[in-house]
């Protein structure tokens, strides 16, 4: 039996704006078991990047959490509610226990600090060294295991002075400097070129492996799922619609919108007659559709659809779809 | 087959400028060569940095090129004035990328889709119903006629600015990146009214992607391009089934595959990516992929691999398959 790390029950973070309140996601639940690459799936606006950051609370105005918990299970045995800890104390584990790595290295970096400092700062803030130049000391060994070639000289160097991949990799040193035990990794690739992307994937892999962490990816690119995850859960609209192992995604998908999905991305690997497409678009989240959230675009809808809004059920053995064909 | 458009040692280079004197040069694209030929679909794919947008605007004259050639149904491009320049406009179309910034925001859909045909003098009966109809072909009907671009949906915009192109029933369309800036089940729509349209209207295209899969679903032929050189040309099953040059190599082993299973396999013979692409400001010398090729002998470093013909078709440059 596998043992979660992370309980995420009824997760709902709403935006208040002037053109009203965006329900960006809307009881979202889902476990994270320990040691797995976990990957949240879905298309812009799906609200996968708001789950991922209010996981830590990292939700700033106008968006508030409205309800939800997030059971977190320590490594001592105990069990934290994240949402319910005050600032000092999420920011113990933010960063810590629980790491980032977001998707545009150029933004996740200050240009006026060098990036050992910056690798250096982010133990000194935990404690985890005496002072900064022990932190910089430190960095040479980070950034050698995010495999930078020539550390002892990178170290000394500022982010506009790295390519891209190479600012990636800092980025990554400093969500792997505290030794986390929950790596978020959010679109850690798609600011890159592809033969820059498969070795970050790999690095990602290799330091998941090293430091025996669990890893949280959000992407939109199913071939990254199909190659990193272990399990998937598929978002649209805010909510979850698809949980399962990556081959039951894959293999067997149930809802109506993972199908749909799989059959649109073109695989480059295979001869496509036709790709098939899903009509309309995604939409507005201020006023989202009643009941299932994507009938109208669902080739199956009926009457409930529209009505009733679906639950996640558990179909096979941990398959979960939320549709009213199940 | 009738070639629509021949390029021939096809330069760019964009000045890098210093305090007083040009410092260097960025050859986006150097010395290019391939022709696309009638109602066929040519993919261009390459990372970004490859110069693949700078070779499709260069094409149209959007960008002046430094040397070569370009022949659009055998007439010189770089020559052609007045009304035949004109012509070439209305011929040969482009459809960007980002579909927010390419739609004035100040005109409806219906004047958006009629200033062209007015520009290029194109006599029209019932203006209205003439827009009306472009607007079924793409997708769209009536209801938007009057309506301005802010309020449509990103897929939407590519589909107006789709229709301004038809309007002036052009040869030939250049393809930058249509799909790019657009969510998956979206593009899917558009890459299939794409090649509905080219099956009705027999249009010629250049595909622009850095998306392998989408240019594999797209192309009939196709190039990759490295650092501002073309490496490989041929028809797109060849070049995925058995890609010649150690970059289209390495391009195809590190794509991510949406197939749990196949994933597996690919890792598994995974060529070794490494490195990136370096500055195309001062490019290695010889070969242009030497630095990273895990084939690369004295001779890459040296000099620069000519285009040879390895099967029907089908040309790689790499020294590997020339001779010396």
């Amino acid at each position: 039996m596998p043992e979660p790390i992370l309980q995420v029950r009824n997760l709902t973070v709403h935006f208040y704006t002037y053109a009203g309140i965006v329900k960006a996601i809307e009881r979202v639940s889902f476990d994270v078991y320990r040691g797995e690459t976990f990957a949240l799936v879905g298309e812009t606006g799906c609200g996968k990047s708001v789950t991922s950051r209010a996981l830590t609370q990292l939700i700033e105005s106008p968006g508030r959490i409205v309800e939800g918990e997030v059971l977190y299970y320590k490594e001592d045995g105990t069990v934290v509610d994240l949402l319910k800890l005050n600032e000092e104390q999420i920011r113990e584990i933010r960063g810590n226990e629980i790491a980032y790595i977001f998707q545009d290295p150029h933004a996740s970096l200050d240009p006026l600090y060098t990036v050992g400092y910056q690798i250096g700062e982010a133990m000194e803030v935990h404690g985890k060294v005496e002072n900064i130049k022990e932190g910089i000391k430190r960095a040479i060994d980070i950034l050698k295991s995010v495999l930078i070639p020539d550390p002892e000289n990178r170290v000394k160097n500022y982010p506009h002075e790295l390519s891209g991949g190479m600012k990636q990799r800092v980025v990554i040193g400093i969500g792997i400097a505290n030794n986390p035990k929950i790596l978020i990794a959010d679109e850690p690739t798609t600011a890159l070129d592809v033969t820059v992307q498969a070795q970050i994937l790999d690095l990602i892999n290799q330091l998941k492996e090293k430091y025996k962490a669990t890893v949280i990816l959000i992407t939109h690119n199913l071939g990254v799922v199909a190659e990193t995850a272990d399990r998937v859960a598929v978002m649209y609209a805010g909510k979850i619609v698809e949980i399962g192992s990556v081959e039951q995604i894959f293999k067997n998908p149930l809802h109506p919108y993972t199908k749909g999905l799989l059959k649109a991305v073109p695989n480059p690997m295979t001869k496509i007659e036709r790709l098939e497409a899903i009509p309309g678009t995604v939409p507005n989240l201020i006023t989202p559709p009643s009941g299932c959230r994507f009938h109208p675009r669902c080739p199956f809808a009926t009457e409930v659809c529209k009505r009733k809004i679906p639950e996640l059920k558990e179909l096979e053995d941990g398959h979960f779809v939320a549709c009213h064909l199940y | 087959m009738k070639k629509v458009l021949e390029v021939k040692h096809l330069k760019k280079y964009f000045p890098v400028k210093g305090l007083f004197f040009t410092k260097g040069w960025v050859k986006a694209v150097d010395d290019i060569s391939f022709e696309i030929y009638k109602g066929e679909t040519f993919g261009l794919v390459g990372e970004s940095g490859c110069g693949k947008t700078t070779t499709g605007r260069t094409i149209l004259r959007l960008i002046e090129p430094t040397a070569g050639e370009i022949l659009f149904e055998g007439k010189n491009v770089m020559e052609l004035k007045g009304d035949e320049l004109k012509w070439f406009r209305r011929k040969a179309q482009i459809m960007f990328q980002d579909p927010y910034s390419s739609l004035n925001p100040r005109q409806t859909v219906f004047e958006i889709i009629m200033e062209p045909v007015r520009f290029h003098g194109i006599e029209v009966n019932d203006p209205e119903e003439f827009v009306v109809n472009l607007l079924k072909s793409v997708g769209l009907n009536e209801m938007h006629l009057y309506r301005y671009p802010h309020e449509f949906s990103g897929g939407q915009r590519q589909r107006i600015a789709l229709a301004r192109i038809m309007a002036l029933k052009p040869e030939f369309i250049v393809l930058d990146e249509p799909t790019s800036a657009l969510d998956v089940s979206v593009q899917a729509n558009i890459l299939n009214t794409l090649k509905d349209l080219q099956e009705k209207h027999g249009f010629t295209y250049l595909f622009i992607s850095h998306d392998l899969g989408v240019v594999k679903y797209m192309s009939h032929r196709m190039g990759v391009m490295y650092l501002g050189k073309l490496v490989e040309v041929g028809p797109a099953d060849k070049i995925f089934e058995n890609p010649l040059h150690p970059y289209t190599q390495m391009l195809l082993s590190a794509i991510p595959v949406p197939d749990p299973e196949m994933a597996k396999e690919i890792k598994a013979k995974r060529k070794i990516v490494r490195g990136e692409p370096p500055s195309p400001i001062n490019p290695p010398a010889g070969c242009r992929f030497h630095p990273r090729c895990p084939f690369a002998k004295d001779m890459c470093k040296k000099e620069e691999p000519p285009m040879v013909k390895v099967e029907k078709d089908h040309y790689v440059a790499c020294w590997l398959y020339a001779k010396s």
